[in-house]
């Protein structure tokens, strides 16, 4: 993406905010727990973890496999109930005791594997949400579909099939797709882990890019440290289970970021504070003998 | 009409249909129709397709024929039913000349395709129920799984106690064979769907009625067609097998017939006659969907226009 549709996308974005003057998604998870019990076996994932995260804020959330990120995830996303605590977005109700978890448009998320529809085209992926949602005609969304996937360069891809994309222009696609519906939150569950070193770091441009145009709200799964601490303004390290965050950095390298920083006095500091707190954390998880999840 | 004549002519159509396809291939392939088949007669593959063939009839000759083995002494040999088959005027009442043996194959195609059909608009939405909904699915599963084991020939008496006449009672007993597979094929395709699908299209806003169309349906599309394939072999066995009990006409029963009044020729052309109409039919379910899932056809084409 060049200079200009950069710019472009800040404009439109920004007429957007002041027409709809939508909350900006301010999370607030609140003392949050879950316990899982299938078949009479306690298992607590989640407990008592506590954190904001301010509008616009991009965080990125570590810690051993199998801790309880993507149950947080899950729970924010509303595929799964919480059994302690409540979780609020921009001061209303997310996710409470007293209701039933419910997915929807305001916080989409993309997945570790990708989940574009392979039956749909890039731009029927991109249309569904508004159109299932009847918040647009299918001739208003192919319209701003189109023009949403060519200011980000991919227009001349928009008939393909999701198979015949590579893993990196998947991905894009399907944060498109997500964006389509103006979401407050983007929850994105290590949407870069299969990929290979070089795709992964165009794709970290991208989310970058998107990032920057949108100012979304985003809360980003991972546990590659180096990932989380180019990408986020705030990187939480989670402790192995019963899951709570147990510790904070803040990342106060100046964005845009490039991958310069990587090599960076700061950077190189701020990586080994987190290899540290996130190692401790691993070996109790591999003593503990926890099964990998995925 | 001399059968050599007929046989020529036979000859020189699937010689036609071949050369159509490889045109079609040239321009996939964006190579020339005389390269190309040029490819196709010279690789590897054709060669061994071929020489099965080849080798299947040189044995059968071999067998019945020349050495004359004991057990194979009876049967016809394969010039014997291929000039039975061509003859205007056959030995047993059966060619390709005689208004009979047609008569037998639509009665057969009329049976199976109406099963296959009925066993499809009831079997797919079975399926994507039981997948779809885990009540249904509790209540419906254990019935199936202890139905479905019965051998259609048992149901053949019941068959003919229930439903008036023969005719209902053969497309039933095939219509059975053809559901099952179908079933638990879309079944198997709705519990084969990645949870993300389900996920993400809830992220996006659909309902749970808009699932079943928009993730359920295309999903499991994979699966349901190679069900339908096995389906429609599946329609064609039991179909015989009904026929040789309870019809007075169509394939099944012109074996069975034969076999009675030692009209060893015939059997054969029957057989050879299920072998080819089966296998159009599977052939047909298939390029159904392949055009029903460009999708996937694309993907196993590799990256077209991805650039």
């Amino acid at each position: 993406m060049n200079d200009v549709n950069l710019k472009l996308v800040q404009k439109d974005q920004a007429q957007e905010a002041a027409v709809c003057r939508a909350p900006d998604g301010a999370l607030s998870i609140k003392e949050v727990g879950k316990i899982y019990d299938p078949e009479g076996v306690h298992v607590v994932a989640l407990e008592d973890c506590s954190l904001e995260i301010t509008a616009g804020e991009f965080v990125a959330i570590v810690g051993p496999s199998g801790c309880g990120k993507s149950t947080l995830l899950n729970i924010m996303a509303g595929f799964d109930n919480l059994t302690a605590g409540e979780i609020l977005l921009d001061g209303e109700p997310l996710a409470t005791l007293d209701t039933a978890p419910k997915p929807g448009p305001d916080r989409v998320v993309v997945f570790q594997h990708g989940a574009l529809f392979p039956w749909k085209t890039v731009l029927e992926n991109v249309t569904y949400g508004p159109v299932v949602q009847g918040v647009m005609s299918p001739e208003e969304a192919n319209d701003r579909g189109r023009e949403m996937l060519s200011r980000v360069g991919l227009n001349n891809i928009e008939t393909s099939y999701p198979g015949q994309l590579s893993s990196g222009m998947q991905r894009r696609v399907e944060i498109i797709r997500a964006l389509i519906n103006n979401p407050k939150v983007l929850l994105l569950d290590e949407p870069f882990r299969a990929m290979d070193t070089v795709t992964k770091s165009a794709s970290h441009q991208y989310l970058l890019e998107l990032y920057n145009a949108t100012g979304k709200t985003i809360f980003f799964i991972t546990h590659d440290l180096e990932e989380a601490i180019f990408l986020a303004d705030k990187v939480l390290v989670m402790t192995t289970r019963p899951g709570y965050i147990k510790q904070t950095l803040e990342v106060d390298l100046p964005r845009p970021r490039h991958y310069g920083m990587l090599a960076s006095v700061e950077f190189i500091e701020m990586k080994s504070e987190l290899v540290g707190a996130v190692h401790e954390e691993a070996v109790k998880a591999f003593e503990a003998g926890e099964r990998e999840m995925a | 009409m001399n059968p050599f004549i007929v046989l020529g002519l036979l000859l020189a159509a699937i010689l036609a249909v071949g050369a159509w396809q490889q045109k079609k291939k040239a321009l996939l392939y964006e190579v020339s129709w005389g390269h190309q088949i040029r490819n196709t007669l010279t690789s590897k593959s054709f060669l061994l397709q071929l020489a099965g063939f080849v080798v299947f009839v040189v044995m059968w000759q071999l067998t019945v024929k020349t050495l004359s083995l004991p057990w194979f002494s009876r049967l016809p040999g394969p010039w014997e039913c291929l000039m039975e088959w061509l003859s205007p005027d056959p030995d047993y009442g059966i060619s390709i000349y005689t208004a009979d043996y047609y008569t037998h194959i639509v009665y057969s195609t009329y049976r199976a395709t109406t099963a296959f059909v009925l066993a499809t608009l009831l079997g797919v939405p079975l399926g994507l129920l039981m997948g779809w909904s885990r009540k249904f699915y509790d209540y419906s599963f254990p019935l199936v799984e202890v139905i479905r084991p019965i051998p259609p020939l048992a149901w053949v008496p019941l068959a003919i106690l229930i439903l008036p006449g023969d005719e209902p009672a053969v497309i039933f007993v095939t219509f059975l064979v053809a559901f099952f597979v179908t079933c638990l094929n879309t079944l198997l395709g709705v519990e084969s769907i990645d949870e993300s699908y389900f996920r993400a299209a809830r992220c996006l806003g659909a309902s749970k009625k808009r699932l079943l169309l928009d993730v359920v349906l295309p999903g499991a599309m994979p699966f349901i067609f190679t069900g339908l394939q096995i389906s429609m072999g599946a329609a064609w066995f039991s179909l015989v097998a009904g026929e040789m009990i309870a019809a007075q006409y169509g394939l099944g029963f012109l074996i069975w017939d034969s076999y009675s009044l030692i009209q060893y020729p015939v059997i054969v052309i029957g057989m050879a006659t299920l072998g080819v109409i089966g296998w159009a039919s599977s052939a047909v379910v298939r390029s159904v969907g392949r055009k029903l899932m460009a999708w996937r056809e694309r993907e196993l084409f590799g990256s077209g226009q991805a650039g």
